[in-house]
């Protein structure tokens, strides 16, 4: 097919430009090598392709498409048809999906493979809307019709502990799941299934139609993206998190800096990273534009996975000599707090430098910002400051693990006390059942939908103009430690005003 | 605006050059309008009335300004709807109708009646006017990163359900331009230049797909556009599933 299907224009890839970072390159990888070498799962440094033999030196997006592809080799710019290990669908836009699929491939066709597909309603499911709510019974009704191993249904709406099979907000849900694995490539009808390149894979949204094209084929063709690496440095100071790392790139890059392209994290900080801090990380690369985020598989990626995945999984990484289209440092030991200010994620400014602006509410929620640790650190910022919310504050969790890690796990340092009665003596709302939740706004009867022109902080991922409900409300994207900071001032808030 | 609208409707016609091609359009998406449906300003072989009438009336009346060129055909004329940079899906289609299916004709229809009503009400023409279901500008006019933020084919679908046939940006983000081509709903067509500084909305423009040109006859200058290169006989075809069925990637039904 067209190569220009792919990229409304082809640019070219610089290949002599970054020679001079070849041997920084270099050094990060030795370093890392012997690390990865004690894992208990084998991470060759050279284990490109089917082929075993390395002609030229890869990026791991490349290596990781150029397996699924059947390739010993390929670069930037290259379309290639790519086996699909795992496809994700969820209420927004599952039913499409399977309208397409039905209309190409026949009323009686079955999709490649009952156990890669996996299902999780997630957008609008508390809601009386009865679109939505149809939309849910589209997907069980493809799942009993095809037999799907993996559909994470609800339907008791009244209780969503009532529904063991209910997960949540699918980006995490996918992680919890153990459905993200090192080296393969997952494809998901949602723009921030490029999360799960956290693990160390390939994962990226795409629309209805190809996602129809997989459950026919379980194949899609999509063009090899140059690779942007981003190199963390240094301790990352205990007032940021990793929201505060991927809201400082966007605005050094722009929201279209990456466009077509992969964003590679590497560097001592994004070692040091937990698993749901490199989520966050790549959670956001689109909104960079990127087509994919990645972060080596390392012994942090092997611990979570153990005990979640029976199946066996074969990492990958950059070679020493990798060509990357251009290379970011950054020395995280100075940075400070940041927010994205409306309307645009790439709006940077310090926390601190936007403490007059007054708020009307706080939101923590959502793939970016809704998973256990985003609770526990916005709890920590209520016990360090042992004060009362000063605006009604919203706390989304994403999955229901989470919700019950946020009603039993206790906070350090709190004598035992759990987020939620921390959550409650702050004075913040009850923790809501797990879903997209106002996120995105969605059906108006929303939980914490915006329908007044609020100004919001939110540990969300976009603040486009309309995103959480009124055009006209403001959306200040921040980290859980600043919204919480926000919470109990009332503007927007640098955290070490109670941190430190 | 609307009687330039209808003083230059139906002059917009394709130059058949492949017959096969253009008889076998087909929606990807599995809607079908009713025949009686006619867009005011636009005739192309993707268009969502019946691809063979318009063809047959193209082919009896070859219009004044059709293009000579072999290369990819088609001729948007119209009105131009103009936007400025990082036009969002959000802004597009609000997440609130993304209950709609765009694969059941119904609320496909209906998808198009709410395209780019996202919009803040610093715009104060809307694209659809309300209790339309179908837009009176052939062309959105963009600036930079058209389409970005979600991955929702909503996105397009909506634009092309309205009826608009293209739109021209400065530059695209990936999924909006990849769902465009793979549904063949419309034409992201690239600009050398930021026309949304050049265009107004009620502009009368035509595109010229051969000539990757785009000719604003209201200020009367014309703009070069990036060439739509092999994505250009997939949305022509009516996105990928068509377009893989005609050149026999996979078998017809």
């Amino acid at each position: 097919m067209a190569s220009s299907l792919l990229s409304p224009s082809f640019t070219s890839f610089l290949r002599t430009k970054d020679l001079s970072l070849y041997a920084f390159s270099s050094q990060r990888c030795f370093k890392a090598v012997p690390k990865r070498i004690r894992c208990s799962v084998a991470a060759p440094q050279r284990q490109p392709s089917t082929t075993g033999s390395v002609r030229t030196a890869m990026t791991m997006t490349e290596k990781i498409l150029a397996r699924a592809s059947e390739k010993a080799e390929l670069s930037p710019g290259d379309n290639v048809w790519v086996n699909v290990d795992i496809l994700m669908t969820h209420d927004v836009c599952g039913p499409g999906s399977i309208g397409i699929f039905k209309k190409e491939f026949g009323e009686d066709a079955k999709v490649w493979d009952r156990e890669k597909l996996v299902i999780i309603p997630d957008h609008y499911i508390f809601t009386s809307d009865e679109r939505a709510n149809r939309n849910v019974d589209i997907l069980r009704d493809f799942c009993q019709e095809q037999n799907i191993k993996y559909f994470y249904d609800i339907k008791d709406l009244s209780n969503f502990k009532a529904n063991p099979d209910y997960k949540g907000v699918c980006h995490v849900a996918l992680a919890q799941e153990g459905h993200c694995r090192p080296g393969e490539v997952l494809l998901g009808t949602d723009s921030h299934t490029c999360t799960a390149g956290a693990f160390g894979q390939f994962a990226t949204g795409i629309g209805n139609t190809d996602a129809g094209f997989v459950l026919g084929t379980g194949k899609l063709l999509l063009k090899v993206p140059p690779t942007l690496r981003f190199v963390m440095d240094g301790e990352m100071p205990d007032y940021l998190l990793s929201k505060d790392l991927i809201l400082q790139i966007i605005g050094e890059i722009g929201v279209a800096g990456a466009t077509y392209k992969a964003m590679e994290f590497v560097g001592t900080t994004v070692e040091s990273l937990t698993m749901e801090e490199r989520m966050t990380l790549c959670n956001m690369v689109v909104e960079a534009g990127g087509k994919n985020g990645v972060v080596p598989a390392d012994s942090t990626t092997f611990k979570y996975l153990e005990g979640k995945t029976s199946l066996s999984y074969e990492p990958v990484y950059s070679d020493q000599k990798a060509r990357f289209l251009s290379e970011y440092r950054f020395d995280v030991s100075k940075l400070e707090p940041v927010v994205a200010k409306p309307h645009s994620p790439d709006n940077r400014a310090l926390a601190r430098e936007c403490k007059d602006v007054k708020i009307n509410r706080v939101y923590i929620g959502s793939c970016t910002g809704g998973k256990t640790e985003d609770f526990m650190a916005a709890a920590k910022v209520f016990l360090a400051s042992g004060k009362k919310v000063k605006v009604p504050t919203f706390l989304v969790p994403a999955t229901q693990k989470v919700w019950m890690d946020v009603y039993s796990i206790p906070v350090p340092g709190s004598g035992g006390k759990t987020c939620s009665q921390i959550f409650e003596e702050a004075g913040c709302d009850t923790p809501a059942s797990p879903s997209c939740g106002a996120c995105l706004g969605g059906p108006k009867d929303t939980y914490a939908r915006m329908n007044e022109p609020q100004v919001c902080v939110s540990t969300t991922n976009r603040n486009f103009p309309g995103r959480m409900g009124h055009k006209e409300g403001q959306i200040y994207l921040a980290s859980p430690y600043t919204a919480a900071a926000s919470a109990l001032t009332g503007y927007v808030t640098d955290p070490r005003e109670f941190l430190q | 605006m609307k009687a330039m609208a209808s003083l230059f409707s139906a002059t917009a016609t394709v130059i058949p050059r492949n017959l096969a091609v253009a008889s076998s359009a087909k929606h990807p998406v599995g809607h079908s309008l009713p025949n009686s449906y006619s867009p005011p300003f636009l005739s192309f072989p993707t268009s969502k009335s019946n691809p063979r009438i318009r063809l047959t009336a193209s082919l009896q009346s070859p219009p004044a300004h059709a293009s000579a060129s072999s290369s990819p055909s088609a001729t948007f004329h119209g009105l131009c709807y103009v936007v400025g940079d990082n036009i969002d899906t959000d802004q597009i289609i609000p997440a609130e109708y993304l209950t709609l299916v765009p694969s059941k004709p119904d609320e496909y229809e209906k998808l198009g009646s709410y395209a780019l009503v996202g919009l803040p009400a610093s715009y104060a023409t809307r694209f659809v006017e309300p209790g339309e279901t179908k837009t009176k500008y052939a062309i959105v006019i963009g600036g930079a990163n058209f389409g970005c933020g979600s991955s929702r084919e909503h996105a397009p679908v909506a634009l092309g359900a309205s009826g608009a046939a293209a739109v021209v940006a400065e530059s695209y983000a990936r999924i909006f331009f990849r769902n465009s081509v793979a549904t063949g709903e419309v034409y992201p067509l690239e600009s050398e230049t930021r026309l949304c500084e050049e265009c107004r909305t009620g502009d009368v423009v035509t595109i010229e797909l051969g000539e990757s040109r785009l000719i604003n006859h209201t200020t009367g200058k014309e703009y070069r556009l990036k060439p739509i290169g092999d994505a250009g006989p997939v949305i022509e075809a009516g996105g990928i599933f068509a377009y893989a069925r005609k050149s026999g990637m996979i078998p017809s039904r």
